[in-house]
């Protein structure tokens, strides 16, 4: 087990710096004179030029330059210190207001994804081939099919201005009410692998010896069902929703830009529209590192909950 | 995909066996009664597929749409009038005007060429990329597959929406064809890892095959192997993983637009129609529901296209 997370460690480490070195070489480098483009349309004067190129260490050029600023990069980001947005304000405060809200849309959405997904998935993989488990595919596909940029705008349309059922916006302190309508939304991506994984394993599961075993033994099926072939059928199933949460925590660009909802994605949203350059470095990079730790906790989770998995 | 993969390879070595098995016995498998092919299987149950053929409509609609759009509309997608902004249907333009004034239908019917475009051209991108990666890694395999796997790794790690930001950001030209150029870039930048993945599997049980053992004795080299023995075994299961891949394309090239970093102005794309649409919605709904149902039924049409295919190629399933 040891083993198996220092060696999983490593490898997310190689992915950390492999994805910021993308990002970083991306966004910063080569892009011209960087401190004009920081002043913009003004001149800047050669004070100012001196005093910008020290406090950067821009007068390293080269191979070697470039890696000094890129693990200056790196050094800011792993404290924590994100620099500023063109509005002036901290990028780490913006986040810091920001998260609460995202991880509340998060639980929502993971939250609709448990209950209507495994569920269904779960029903669907017993009665494999009857109406129930073809309309859910077909409702699945349907729904997998439909990107969210057609799906958010739609719901909110007609769920929310229409017929007036949830509120259209969630403004700047939403309530679980207005939170409830995006949060299925997201959700009904998860929701719908939820479902097809569900549905997968349960059905190969029930053709596995085992389950062969305890009905010759004489069990009723119920207890097949809840005691030998869920138990095993969910491990997949967990694993896809730990990374799920990681998705849902940072990818939820659309959805809160849509629905107005005040969480990390909308202010990366927001960054993107008001072409706010450092905001959404800062926030792109926060965001990766999520994933990669997300990612992370979820394969030693994994190896925890099956131990076949950590002798590759 | 890998059990395709399985039962196709050992299907081949039943068929091989079968014939010159044993000289005495009679062969069981008649003319009349000839062993149906996986591919013969798969086309027998796509024929029954409602759903293929659907899809299959969708697709050949689409795609003439793209090619010839003044079929489908009479009207000009740029002729916009401020007068009649958001005015209901009348003179060809079925689903009325929008924000713009411009005609609602026609700019959804023109819209087509693009997301199209983009959509194949990323998948071909895609596809060369994985066939290339996935060849090497399957082929020579040990340390080359190794690296190549591992760099798989990290770009499957790599969030898709979140680096295409990042790297459309970059791109500053607002000339049609760049930004199309760039959208297509990113995108098969990003997505070729699981089409490589399947290129690496099918490589590596077309390896083993006794018809490359036969080519090599012959004095092929490595090349000539790859080329012509292995790569034309290991095409099919690509193209449906590519099939699916377009739709996402399209998809993820509409989500760009909509942000505001894909295709721009003079391109017209249903992602930016229906941010207009959108923002514009409490006045008038057909503007954003025509161009999303044009968006939703094409991501659809080839996802479901693929996905019939795979489970008919699937044993497993029937």
């Amino acid at each position: 087990m040891f083993r198996y997370i220092l060696r999983r460690l490593l490898q997310m480490v190689l992915a950390f710096f492999g994805t910021t070195l993308i990002v970083y070489a991306l966004t910063f480098a080569g892009q011209g004179d960087p401190i004009q483009a920081l002043a913009g349309e003004r001149p800047v004067t050669p004070a100012q030029r001196a005093y910008l190129t020290e406090k950067y260490n821009l007068d390293q050029t080269g191979v070697g330059g470039f890696f000094y600023r890129y693990f200056d990069y790196v050094k800011d980001l792993l404290q924590g210190n994100l620099g500023e947005s063109l509005t002036g304000r901290s990028i780490g405060d913006i986040l810091q207001q920001a998260w609460p809200v995202t991880v509340r849309l998060a639980l929502i959405a993971l939250a609709v994804a448990i209950i209507f997904g495994v569920s269904a998935g779960v029903i669907a993989g017993i009665r494999r081939a009857s109406i129930f488990d073809n309309s859910t595919l077909v409702l699945t596909l349907l729904v997998l099919g439909i990107p969210t940029i057609v799906l958010a705008p739609l719901a909110q349309y007609f769920l929310g201005v229409k017929w007036q059922l949830f509120p259209p916006t969630a403004g700047s302190d939403p309530t679980f009410y207005a939170l409830l309508l995006p949060g299925i939304v997201l959700g009904s991506l998860s929701l719908a692998t939820a479902l097809r994984l569900t549905r997968a394993s349960v059905a190969e599961n029930l053709r596995a010896d085992y389950v062969r075993t305890a009905r010759s033994k004489g069990l009723v099926k119920r207890r097949i069902v809840i005691v030998h072939v869920l138990r095993n059928s969910l491990i997949p199933v967990v694993t896809f929703l730990g990374v799920e949460l990681g998705n849902l925590m940072s990818g939820a660009i659309i959805t809160e830009g849509v629905f107005n909802i005040p969480g990390v994605g909308f202010n990366l949203f927001r960054g993107i529209r008001t072409e706010d350059g450092p905001l959404v470095v800062g926030i792109v990079s926060v965001l990766v590192v999520v994933y990669l730790v997300s990612n992370l906790v979820v394969d030693v989770l994994y190896a925890v909950l099956d131990p076949r998995i950590r002798y590759e | 995909m890998s059990d395709f993969e399985t039962v196709a390879a050992t299907e081949n070595q039943a068929a091989r066996r079968g014939p010159s098995g044993e000289p005495g016995t009679p062969n069981q498998v008649g003319a009349a009664n000839k062993p149906r092919s996986l591919a013969g299987d798969a086309w027998r149950d796509l024929r029954r597929n409602p759903i293929f053929w659907i899809s299959l409509a969708l697709v050949v609609i689409f795609t003439l749409m793209a090619l010839l759009p003044g079929v489908f509309t009479a009207n000009n997608p740029n002729d916009c009038l401020l007068s009649r902004q958001h005015a209901g249907p009348s003179g060809g333009a079925i689903f009325g005007y929008d924000f713009q004034g411009c005609d609602t239908y026609s700019r959804a019917v023109y819209g087509t060429r693009a997301s199209l475009l983009v959509g194949a051209l990323a998948a071909l991108g895609t596809g060369i990329i994985a066939l290339v990666i996935g060849m090497l890694a399957g082929y020579f395999g040990r340390w080359v597959d190794a690296v190549l796997s591992r760099v798989i790794d990290v770009v499957l790690g790599i969030p898709l929406l979140l680096a295409a930001i990042v790297l459309l950001k970059r791109v500053s030209s607002d000339s049609q064809w760049a930004r199309i150029g760039a959208v297509v870039f990113v995108l098969a930048l990003l997505g070729w890892t699981t089409a490589a993945r399947v290129v690496r599997s099918s490589v590596i049980t077309a390896k083993e095959q006794d018809y490359v053992a036969a080519a090599r004795m012959l004095g092929a080299g490595n090349s000539r192997i790859m080329w012509r023995h292995i790569l034309p075994n290991s095409l099919a299961p690509v193209i449906v993983v590519l099939t699916i891949a377009l739709g996402s394309f399209i998809a993820a090239e509409a989500t760009l637009s909509f942000l505001g970093i894909g295709l721009k102005a003079p391109t017209i794309s249903w992602g930016q129609d229906i941010d207009t649409g959108r923002i514009h919605m409490r006045e008038a709904a057909t503007p954003l529901i025509v161009p999303s149902a044009f968006l939703a039924l094409t991501v659809l049409a080839f996802i479901m296209l693929g996905d019939a295919i795979r489970d008919a190629f699937d044993p497993k399933l029937r």
